[in-house]
């Protein structure tokens, strides 16, 4: 699914240069579900940025599902990160003057899907994620649990390969925090690969397997037994 | 780029931000108010001017003649000057090329008859050329013409009203009018835009009004129009020379300003040609300039927009939106506020106009009002300017990168 060899990223701070990706050698396989961690600093949300195509590596090999990401047109960039990758963020990132509906269906409007297709097939998401009945209202009607649901429905809505989460959990109180962990772990139940960045050990602990960063380096590498969500719900 | 989902999130941008976008709006509406009244009341004024020539072709010059106030070559003062049928034929023959259309002109007194209806009215003979110098329009059958004036024919057109008042209950065309007890026949009756009075004329030949009313060869004025070739500054030396022609050709001193007199309306076209032409670009500045001032505030609100909407457009980035998708967006709003505020500008100027439009007329603004081509004009630079206003934060927008977007802070 996912293929990364000695990765490297810096950034210009005035007139010197930060290292913050030192070499990264990572690879996922289909329908893993994969915990980033790291202390702020370590990196770990700028390897997800570069995962998605947000940003871009300086040096290094990145393979998407057979596609190699190189020198992408800013066309071509927002085509992939349409087909292949789904985000999820800290902040929800919903488009506020936009009702949930609307929020779901905007991946699919970019594909070009017709309206009445885009509306069926955010509905469907939404459903999924329990806010039907939620749908014609706006983000900031919603709880914080809700936005994210909606978000993440957004993320499925244009059904992509790789869904990446940047501390999804990081705005919610604990018991939302599982809530929405639950949903994820159904979703890799059901066969999604899935990234999480996180420095919450209990989030991590609901992953299959925990990626360690410090300073630009993967210090560990770890298949761990995963902590069901709903055990705590 | 025209679908019918662009347009929904263009509006609900737009009706998401409602005061912002009308403000944004604001300044092209007056923009475009301002030049539809400036423009109109120019039209206005040019409807005047218009009106006021209506009457007579704009190239004529009128040629009258009074009594000397100079004595001159033995010649005592206040001798009466006659022009004569040479005269005219003098000018033809000498100016040829110069002159466009040549008339004389005899002014009489009659009282006309038909049946029972009479009454009185003036009578100008006049040559054939005379239809073009006055434009006259013919609405039954024809002007005098040059047979008519080769065999002296007892003929008339009559004006629009004189057919009015005398034929009742017939048609005039054809018929015989009786003039101080002499019978014309009718062949033409015409029209005239210089007013009622102008439709209450009698033409005849030249030539049989001689015959008839003296039986002498006296004109008592020259019309002609110059050949429109001309531009005003040599029309109005011609004039001059012709001037100079004819006080020789009567011996009158070249000073004496009351036994010829010379009118040449090239004089009067060019100031107010000259009048018109500054006013026009008076306006045109005028009404650039406030659309650019417009230009500039609708940009300048569409980079403040971007700024507001950076995070929103990382967003749409994110979930796979082209730049040429955000970039249509953003212009297509830009254009949308310019265009629908030009419009609320253009009808809310055109409404003014027709408000107020009849109440200028005592200020010699007549119909002020903007027409179809000017409309379409407004359209098309509404549209140009609104592009202009939102293709610096369009490009803007749209090399802005997510991950900038999106960072939280």
């Amino acid at each position: 699914m996912l293929n990364i060899k000695k990765l490297h990223k810096s950034y210009p701070i005035g007139d010197s240069s930060l290292h913050v990706l030192k070499g990264i050698d990572l690879s996922v396989e289909d329908g893993e579900m994969v915990a980033i961690m790291g202390s702020s600093g370590s990196g770990k949300s700028t390897l997800l940025n570069i995962i998605g195509m947000l940003d871009e590596a300086d040096e290094g090999e990145y393979i998407l599902d057979g596609v190699p990401i190189k020198n992408l047109t800013e066309k071509k960039a927002a085509i992939y990160r349409n087909k292949f990758l789904g985000f999820i963020f800290q902040s929800f990132n919903l488009i506020n003057y936009k009702n949930a509906l609307d929020n779901v269906a905007l991946p699919l409007y970019y594909q070009g899907l017709k309206r009445q297709e885009r509306q069926e097939k955010a509905l469907f998401h939404l459903e999924k994620v329990g806010l039907k009945d939620w749908a014609h209202h706006l983000p900031n009607e919603l709880s914080g649990g809700q936005k994210q649901r909606v978000a993440i429905a957004r993320a499925l809505a244009a059904n992509p390969k790789l869904l990446l989460a940047d501390e999804p959990t990081g705005a919610l109180d604990t018991t939302t925090s599982y809530e929405i962990m639950d949903f994820i772990q159904h979703l890799n139940d059901e066969g999604k690969t899935i990234l999480i960045v996180t420095h919450e050990d209990d989030i991590a602990h609901m992953c299959k397997r925990i990626v360690r960063l410090k300073d630009g380096v993967i210090m560990e590498d770890v298949i761990v037994e995963q902590v069901r969500a709903s055990q705590h719900v | 780029m025209f679908d019918r989902d662009l347009w929904r999130e263009i509006f609900q941008s737009i009706n998401m931000n409602r005061t912002r976008s009308v403000l944004s709006g604001f300044t092209v509406a007056f923009a475009i108010l301002l030049f539809t009244i400036l423009f109109g009341i120019a039209n206005g004024l040019n409807n005047t001017f218009d009106e006021a020539f209506a009457d007579d072709a704009n190239n004529s010059i009128f040629i009258q003649s009074g009594t000397t106030t100079k004595a001159h070559k033995g010649y005592q003062a206040g001798r009466q000057i006659q022009f004569k049928n040479k005269d005219y034929d003098y000018i033809k023959e000498e100016y040829g090329e110069k002159v466009q259309y040549i008339t004389s002109r005899i002014y009489l007194n009659v009282n006309a008859s038909f049946r029972n209806e009479n009454n009185s009215y003036s009578v100008r003979a006049v040559h054939p050329d005379h239809q073009y110098l006055e434009n006259t329009k013919i609405k039954e059958g024809r002007y005098i013409n040059q047979l008519d004036i080769d065999n002296k024919t007892k003929v008339v057109v009559i004006g629009r009203l004189v057919d009015e008042d005398l034929f009742l209950k017939t048609t005039a065309l054809g018929k015989y009018i009786t003039l101080n007890g002499l019978k014309y026949k009718i062949v033409g009756i015409f029209e005239d835009d210089g007013g009622d009075d102008e439709e209450r004329l009698i033409y005849m030949p030249v030539s049989t009004a001689q015959r008839v009313y003296g039986n002498n060869d006296f004109i008592d004025q020259i019309n002609l129009t110059y050949n429109p070739e001309m531009d005003y500054d040599k029309a109005i030396s011609f004039s001059n020379a012709l001037t100079d022609d004819l006080k020789d050709r009567f011996d009158i001193a070249s000073n004496d300003q009351r036994a010829i007199r010379v009118r040449n309306l090239a004089n009067e076209s060019k100031s107010v040609n000259q009048m018109t032409f500054g006013l026009g670009v008076i306006i045109i500045v005028i009404g650039f300039g406030t659309l650019i001032a417009g230009i500039v505030g609708v940009s300048n609100i569409m980079i403040f927009i971007v700024k507001e909407r950076t995070k929103e457009i990382g967003i749409r980035k994110a979930l796979g939106a082209s730049p040429n998708s955000i970039v249509s967006i953003i212009l297509m709003e830009s254009i949308l506020i310019t265009a629908i505020a030009g419009y609320v500008g253009l009808l809310i100027g055109m409404g003014v106009l027709e408000f107020v439009g009849p109440s200028l007329e005592t200020y010699f603004i007549k119909d002020p009002s903007v027409s179809t081509s000017l409309v379409i004009g407004a359209t098309i630079t509404l549209i140009v300017a609104g592009g202009i206003a939102g293709y610096l934060p369009a490009k803007k927008a749209s090399k802005i990168k997510p991950i900038v977007a999106l960072r939280d802070d």
